[in-house]
C-alpha cells in the first residue's frame, strides 16, 4: 500500500505535470513546485477523493493570514502529508 | 434565458439537497443579438453559453448547499462536450451533480438535454468564497426569487 507521501507526491506529478524527481518531502508546493492556486485546486479535489477526506483549506488560509502558521506548515510535503494523515485519523 | 444579460436559468425545477441534485429549465430565446452573429443565417447558442448555463445550474447547487452563505466562482472547466447544436426556440433541461463539496471549492458534473438527447455537458469546479460585496449579494438574492430557490433557502444566511 502506498504511503501518504507516495499518494500525494504522485497526485501532485499527474495533476500539475512535474518530473516526479523533482519532488521530494522537504519541497514547498509553491515556492518550490510552483503550483498555483488553480493547480493547487486540482491537487486538494485528488487528495480529497483519494483520502476521503476534506482539507479545511479555509482553515488553513486563515491561520497563515492570520499569521499563527507560515505556509510551511501546509504546503511543505512532508507536512501536507501528516495533517492529512492527521485527517484520515480523525474521520476513522 | 436573456442571453444577453446573462440570465441563463429560467426556473428551478428540482433540488435536491440531501442527493447533491438540481434540474433547471433554460429556454432559449427566439430572438437575440447573440444570434445575428453566431451565426448569420445560422443562429445556434454559442458552446460557451452551454457552458455558461450548466455553471449557473451548478452554481445554485453549490449555492443552495452552503445555504446561501457564500458565492461560487466558476475556476475551471473539464472534459466540456457540444454534442448538438442548440437552436432559437428550443427549451433546454440543464442538470448538475454534486460531485464533491471541499473546503473553499466545490465540483459537479452538469448536463444539458434538449427533447430528451443530451447535447453537451462537463465538469465545472467553483472557487467558493465569501460574498465580495452587498450588492451583489442583495443581487443574487433577488435572483434567487426568479428563478424559484425554495422558500427556506432565501431566509437562510
Amino acid at each position: 500500500m502506498a504511503t501518504t507521501y507516495e499518494t500525494v507526491s504522485g497526485i501532485i506529478s499527474d495533476t500539475c505535470d512535474i518530473e516526479p524527481d523533482k519532488i521530494t518531502p522537504d519541497s514547498h508546493a509553491i515556492n518550490d513546485l510552483g503550483i498555483d492556486s488553480l493547480d493547487f485546486l486540482d491537487v486538494a479535489f485528488a487528495i480529497d477523493k483519494a483520502f476521503g477526506i476534506k482539507m479545511p483549506l479555509e482553515q488553513w488560509t486563515q491561520d497563515v493570514n492570520a499569521g499563527t502558521v507560515t505556509t510551511d506548515e501546509y504546503f511543505v510535503l512532508k507536512n501536507l502529508c501528516t495533517n492529512i494523515d492527521k485527517l484520515v485519523a480523525a474521520k476513522a | 434565458m436573456r442571453l444577453e444579460y446573462f440570465q441563463m436559468v429560467d426556473r428551478i425545477t428540482a433540488l435536491d439537497l440531501p442527493g447533491g441534485r438540481i434540474v433547471t429549465a433554460c429556454q432559449v430565446p427566439e430572438q437575440s443579438p447573440v444570434f445575428e452573429g453566431h451565426f448569420p443565417g445560422y443562429p445556434i447558442l454559442p458552446g460557451v453559453l452551454m457552458i455558461e448555463t450548466m455553471a449557473q445550474t451548478g452554481g445554485w447547487l453549490v449555492l443552495a448547499t452552503l445555504g446561501r452563505t457564500k458565492m461560487p466562482f466558476l475556476m475551471q472547466v473539464e472534459k466540456a462536450k457540444m454534442r448538438s447544436f442548440v437552436a432559437p426556440g428550443q427549451a433546454m433541461e440543464v442538470e448538475a451533480r454534486l460531485l464533491h463539496e471541499g473546503s473553499g471549492y466545490a465540483v459537479v458534473k452538469a448536463s444539458i438535454t434538449v427533447a430528451g438527447k443530451k447535447v453537451s455537458d462537463a465538469e465545472l469546479r467553483f472557487g467558493v468564497v465569501p460574498f465580495p460585496n452587498e450588492t451583489l449579494k442583495a443581487a443574487m438574492l433577488e435572483t434567487a426569487r426568479r428563478v424559484g430557490l425554495p422558500e427556506d433557502l432565501l431566509h437562510a444566511e
